[in-house]
């Protein structure tokens, strides 16, 4: 192998990224990742490379998203969705057990664990830190989500590293991105020169192994250069969060008067951690039938915006909007490290893309530090 | 002890949310196999009389006659539920609380003189207690099985009480204000309904009226600002189904 190649790194040319999803499939994944639908780029099933956002790019601020056309035809030109993967692993619903009234005794059936084997197309670095974000919390403790667990343990993480950044992103200041470093099977940068191609790197066994079955050429030293400048562009970030100090600024400011200055304009309306790719709150609710004799208990995806979720006896903990947002950036920012050794926060931009009025919990932090400041 | 008595009582309303009741084609035999029917003209003339262990209340209060008769129903029931936004709001005939009725009969009618009706349409917790509010316009017929059944089997109904939007997340369904920049009253309106209206790229009208913690001010900057929406469209967006419940009906208020 001559010097100017890189052996670690294959070109996948863009005329056989389907034999790559042939590939998967072959091995019984099931391939999901980014589509257009709905005027965004959400995470679906991939059958081609046709069904992904060829040509498509995402447009981001405070409280808005909007898809447009691209000058070329990148596959992997977005930065990313109202969708997060969890929604694959944690789903937004799911039935736990079931009664069935059986004469004087109560049978119980637990669905069994179903295990999808799915193939995750174009996880980005902030995303794959957040699938290890919400690894340690449905499996890292004493008790094991085992759904979550059996279907997660089998996904293949097809991921690629970004060579653009949103106005939303803060990954370089949550240290997560935009560069993939582990967590990935395989690891695709796209670039458009020399050629349009994709950089290809094997980052587990199982990535080997399905890498060395399309026999791809090696890349050569300008492929490697290209992609390194592409994931540099994308480090040029303009929005960032001041980390240092960040979880002792947040345990100080409990009481600020800036948390109803934020009321005044938040909805507690749960989008933000809804979006979020490491929000894992749920709670169950039991059903039963009109006659008795069945009875369901279902979990769903619930949030500390929602007025039930702090119900205890005698009432909700959190009443207020402004305990509620409180509840949830201090949690992110700051209580995330006590419970799970982390910032809760990967700096994937959802919460400020989607939330419909716009609040930005950058910028929130920042005006936290700023009033801080003033008082002392 | 013999099956729960139930009453469907009907005010100033459609129809349509009765109608939910006997459109749970298939689960109609679980309800009748649960409960005795007691009183439901709607569905049959044998009209037996009270007392009754659930009402269900649907429509508002618009006449004197009507005020009187709700009092009447509360003595004779254990519990009253009211269902959809007449009995829980006012409902649209509420527009009528920011107008002048006279006009309005003498416009319409061609004998307004025969015309004998209050200047307001109110909703029935305004007049007697009410036990458990079931919202929208009309009720989803879910909701409406999973409230008797709560009754019936003495538990809290499964009916939350968060924002249209977390209904729009869980189904994966992408937000029309943040990608289309669309009017939206999803994030002040109670759920219910499964967000229906965003996952066929519309607003949401607020049917199921607002939630609780409804910063409606914030969203209605928020749409006139940024979105460019003009204030007779987000009076128009409050003062809908739920126009008289607060805090839409002084949202709506505010713009014109
Ligand atoms: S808090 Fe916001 S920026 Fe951070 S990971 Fe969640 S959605 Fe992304
Ligand atoms: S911060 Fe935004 S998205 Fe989150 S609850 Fe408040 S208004 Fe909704
Ligand atoms: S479409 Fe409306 S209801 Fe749905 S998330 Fe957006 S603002 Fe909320």
């Amino acid at each position: 192998m001559g010097p100017k190649r890189d052996a670690s790194a294959f070109i996948l040319p863009v005329a056989r990224l389907d034999e790559l999803f042939a590939a998967l499939r072959s091995r019984g994944y099931a391939c999901v990742g980014p589509t257009v639908r709905d005027a965004a780029i959400v995470y679906g099933d991939i059958e081609h490379s046709a069904d992904l956002p060829r040509g498509w790019t995402d447009d981001h601020a405070p409280g808005s998203y909007r898809i447009k056309r691209r000058s070329d035809n990148a596959y992997f030109g977005y930065v990313v969705g109202p969708h997060a993967w969890k929604k694959y692993l944690f789903t937004p619903e799911r039935r736990l057990w079931q009664l069935q009234r059986a004469g004087a005794k109560w049978e119980r059936t637990d669905p069994p664990v179903e295990v999808q084997k799915y193939a995750f197309i174009g996880v980005r670095a902030c995303e794959i830190a957040a699938l290890q974000i919400q690894d340690r919390i449905f499996t890292g403790g004493q008790f094991v989500e085992p759904n979550y667990a059996a279907t997660r343990r089998e996904v293949f993480v097809v991921s690629v590293n970004c060579t653009q950044s949103a106005s939303t992103c803060f990954c370089v200041s949550m240290d997560t991105g935009p560069e993939v470093r582990g967590g990935s099977d395989l690891t695709l940068t796209e670039i458009l020169q020399p050629e349009h191609c994709f950089v290809v790197r094997a980052d587990s066994e199982r990535g080997d192994e399905v890498l060395a079955s399309l026999d791809l050429d090696c890349a050569r030293s300008e492929h490697s250069h290209a992609a390194a400048v592409g994931v540099d562009h994308a480090r040029r970030q303009s929005r960032r969060l001041e980390t240092a100090g960040l979880k002792d600024l947040l345990r100080r400011n409990s009481e600020s008067p800036q948390w109803q200055d934020i009321a005044s304009r938040c909805l507690s309306c749960a989008n933000c951690t809804l979006a979020c790719p490491t929000c894992f709150c749920s709670s169950v609710e039991d059903v039963s039938d009109l006659s008795g004799d069945h009875a369901e208990r279902w979990q769903r995806w619930d949030s500390c915006f929602n007025p039930d979720f702090s119900y205890m006896h005698g009432g909700e903990v959190r009443r207020t909007t402004a305990a509620r947002y409180r509840q949830w950036m201090t949690h992110k920012l700051s209580t995330w490290f006590d419970q799970f050794g982390s910032s809760g926060c990967v700096g994937c931009g959802r919460c400020i893309s989607w939330c419909p009025v716009g609040i930005d919990i950058t910028e929130e932090a920042r005006k936290m530090r700023e009033a801080e400041g003033v008082q002392s | 002890m013999g099956k729960p008595r139930l009453a469907v009582w009907k005010f100033a309303s459609c129809d349509g949310c009765q109608l939910s009741l006997l459109d749970c084609e298939d689960e109609l035999l679980a309800v009748a196999g649960a409960v005795e029917i007691a009183y439901f003209p709607e569905a049959s003339s044998d009209m037996q009389p009270g007392p009754y262990d659930v009402s269900l209340v649907e429509g508002s209060i618009t006449t004197a006659h009507d005020a009187e008769r709700i009092r009447e129903i509360r003595r004779q029931s254990g519990a009253v539920i009211t269902i959809g936004a007449c009995a829980t709001a006012g409902g649209i005939q509420a527009l009528r609380n920011f107008a002048d009725v006279e006009e309005f009969t003498r416009a319409v009618y061609a004998t307004p003189s025969f015309i004998s009706t209050l200047d307001t349409s109110t909703p029935i917790a305004d007049h007697i207690r009410v036990d458990f509010e079931l919202r929208g316009c009309p009720i989803n017929k879910h909701q409406l099985l999973e409230t008797i059944n709560a009754f019936i089997n003495r538990r809290r109904p499964n009916i939350p009480a968060h924002s249209v939007c977390v209904e729009c997340k869980r189904r994966g369904t992408v937000c029309v204000t943040v990608a289309r920049g669309a009017a939206c009253l999803g994030p002040v309106t109670h759920a219910g309904c499964g967000a229906l209206c965003p996952s066929y790229d519309r607003g949401c009208f607020g049917c199921y009226g607002p939630k609780e913690l409804a910063n409606t001010e914030s969203l209605a900057a928020w749409a006139r600002d940024k979105l460019g929406v003009a204030d007779k469209d987000i009076q128009r967006l409050h003062h809908n189904f739920n126009a008289w419940s607060e805090p839409f009906r002084s949202e709506g208020d505010r713009h014109g």
